[in-house]
């Protein structure tokens, strides 16, 4: 299957600050009551968005200095909880193309990385210094270069970033959606469940 | 050197490392349920692909089913489309469905060991984190997002990175009135929401050996908490004898050959591990969350942290965020808050054991007035065992809801939920912002016998000295 390959990501960004944010919290259970992944964007971190009675709460994707960012600036921990794949789904349509954070949850890290959202990791120091210089001066163009390892911040600013070395290489090859290898390998496929106890004989 | 049982087990299930260095490794069962499963189908559908090995893949509906009116079509016109193309693609891939009228429908991780389908040296695969809860068995079971969920139908196989493996050793003996939620709490309370990340967590030890398995199951079930996509323990007399006789358990000769295979699984007595924790059974108290993660837990004797006791930035503004939202002040204690609802269920704790352990408790006692209280069976099997034993009667008389089995509460995507900033005593397993149904709900998770005394009591308490547990 022939992909993009995702070698770096460029754009303004917004920091969404707070440590060990779930995906419930990235999108609300009452939206998974679907069977497409169409128009979950717009329900993004809707519980803290948006108050009980629709008014739009105080929140960084609220406000129009950072309207348009297509990258997601994070805290620690990101995507823990529930293994929905609507949570990097509905970052992705909102408009998303990468998440820059301390750490990630796994089961969310892998579910954006199979979609085509790189999720990348920097040191605390790093990431504190990034978020500063995205709410200070909110025009400032971000880069997640992938290639180089390093995220830049502006022309002044460049942090090392770190990444799974398989997720950086099948992003970097295009094959961040790994269908097409599994799909390779039916003959072994079959082989390894005839070995099986369980399934063999 | 010995290898432990995650390995044995992965190396068997292995079919080839991919380019990148990730593992491609074969899902011996594959569990599916209406709300991360129906998209995956379309996935498969768009690129002309088929399901492989549709014997290897079960479903079930849990998360959405109302548990008061199941009359079809549901009150609900998005529930009844999700369980609807759930059971069309079913019928299109000829895969096997457990559905109402089946008789055999409940919560995917309660009805895969009750149909003896989950079984040690398997591995499991399932759109859904609290997947873990098969690791009790000896298995390694993996929560996956709906993309692997497509992967899995259509080559039985997902793209996964090898993990590391730590061993957390539970010595010694539990006290009475303590059980495997509170040992869960109390691990992730210790090592933290994203200390297992990148890691299986394997639990030994003679207080985990002593635990049933639906012990375990609570114990395994919790892993993806503490940040382990992949927790389990290793397979003994207990774990064949639950399986033997289930309905899709090996029989005859097949059981010869699978207890042969699933004693050659265990982790050798000199197999090495990437970590090794251990902890002191004697330590573990009756454990309860005061905030917004399970990992901000205490023992139900003690008082809820402040700020100031935080050893970083970061700490300090996590606790003040939860106390705010939990409206909960620092150094309070936790006993005696007021709760207004309380829920017994889950995959976490809606077994039949569940109820029975309870049950033994709750005869004769009364629900406060204050209190709504749901009692939710994790399968129509075990609604069907309680209820054969009366213990439905003893939760009716006692006040309690009765219901029909579904995931419920616990993630409130059926009608059942909190109102308001409701504070509810739940056996389920996550406190999170808004995860029982209403943005500013509140959760407080605790065994089931300490829900019910919080039932009882319409507060926060130790349930040893409500029931005289000694």
């Amino acid at each position: 299957m022939a992909l993009a390959k995702i070698e770096r990501v460029t754009g303004r960004a917004v920091h969404v600050p707070g440590e060990d944010i779930d995906t419930d919290r990235i999108i609300p259970a009452r939206f998974l009551k679907c069977v497409t992944f169409d128009g979950l964007g717009e329900h993004l971190f809707k519980d803290v968005r948006f108050r009980e009675d629709g008014t739009a709460a105080e929140h960084p994707l609220n406000d129009p200095r950072f309207a348009g960012a297509t990258i997601l600036v994070v805290g620690r921990n990101f995507g823990c909880g529930s293994s929905r794949e609507h949570a990097p789904r509905s970052i992705a349509k909102y408009g998303f193309s990468a998440v820059v954070g301390e750490s990630f949850a796994e089961i969310f890290f892998g579910n954006s990385v199979a979609l085509g959202l790189p999720c990348v990791s920097l040191a605390r120091p790093d990431l504190v210094a990034l978020a500063a210089r995205v709410e200070s001066q909110p025009e400032t163009v971000v880069t997640v270069d992938l290639v180089r390892a390093v995220v830049r911040g502006g022309d002044d600013l460049t942090w090392p970033l770190s990444i799974p070395p398989a997720a950086r290489e099948a992003l970097l090859a295009g094959l961040w959606d790994p269908i097409g290898q599994l799909l390779e390998g039916e003959e072994q496929i079959r082989a390894v469940a005839a070995s099986l106890p369980y399934i063999g004989a | 050197m010995g290898k432990n049982l995650f390995d044995k087990v992965w190396d068997r299930h292995t079919v080839r490392v991919l380019r990148g260095g990730e593992t491609q490794l074969f899902i011996g069962l594959h569990l599916i349920h209406e709300v991360t499963s129906p998209q995956a189908f379309a996935m498969l559908r768009d690129l002309g692909l088929s399901v492989m090995m549709p014997g290897r893949t079960f479903a079930t509906v849990d998360h959405i089913i109302p548990t008061d009116n199941r009359k079809r079509p549901f009150g609900d016109p998005l529930a009844e489309g999700m369980v609807r193309t759930l059971k069309d693609a079913c019928d299109e891939f000829g895969i096997t469905l457990f559905d109402v009228p089946s008789g055999r429908q409940g919560i995917v991780h309660i009805i895969g060991p009750e149909l003896g389908l989950t079984q040690p040296g398997m591995t499991i695969a399932c759109g859904d984190s609290h997947t873990s809860t098969h690791g009790a068995f000896g298995a390694l079971a993996l929560g996956i997002g709906t993309t692997q969920v497509r992967d899995v139908l259509a080559t039985q196989c997902v793209a996964v990175a090898r993990l590391k493996v730590r061993r957390i050793e539970v010595i010694g003996k539990l006290g009475p009135g303590v059980y495997a939620k509170d040992i869960i709490l109390h691990i992730i309370r210790r090592l933290g929401v994203f200390g297992g990340t990148g890691y299986a967590y394997e639990y030994a030890g003679t207080a985990i050996d002593a635990l049933s398995m639906e012990e375990r199951m609570t114990l395994c079930n919790m892993s993806i908490e503490g940040g382990a996509r992949v927790g389990y323990v290793n397979p003994d007399e207990k774990t064949f004898a639950y399986i033997e006789g289930r309905p899709y358990a090996p029989k005859g000769e097949a059981w010869t050959r699978s207890l042969a295979y699933w004693k050659s699984i265990t982790s050798d007595p000199d197999a090495t591990y990437d970590d090794v924790v251990r902890i002191d059974a004697a330590d573990i108290a009756p454990t309860v969350t005061w905030g917004i993660n399970p990992g901000q837990a205490i023992s139900v004797k003690e008082h809820v942290p402040t700020p100031e006791t935080a050893d970083s930035d970061a700490e300090r503004s996590l606790i003040r965020e939860a106390l705010g939202y939990m409206q909960l002040a620092g150094g309070q204690p936790i006993e005696g808050t007021p709760i207004q609802v309380a829920f017994i269920g889950s995959c976490t704790n809606g077994r039949v054991s569940d109820f029975r352990e309870v049950a033994r408790y709750l005869k004769g006692k009364k629900v406060a007035r204050s209190v709504r209280a749901l009692a939710v069976p994790g399968s129509m099997e075990v609604a069907r065992a309680a209820e054969a034993e009366g213990i439905d009667e003893v939760f009716r008389e006692a006040g309690f809801e009765w219901r029909e089995p579904g995931c419920s509460m616990c993630l409130a995507m059926n009608p059942d939920k909190l109102i308001g900033s409701e504070l509810c005593a739940s056996s389920s397993n996550r406190n999170f912002k808004g995860r029982q149904g209403s943005p500013t709900g509140r959760t407080i998770l605790m065994s089931p016998v300490m829900v019910a005394a919080a039932a009882i009591r319409g507060a926060v308490v130790d349930a040893r000295d409500v029931f005289a547990i000694r």
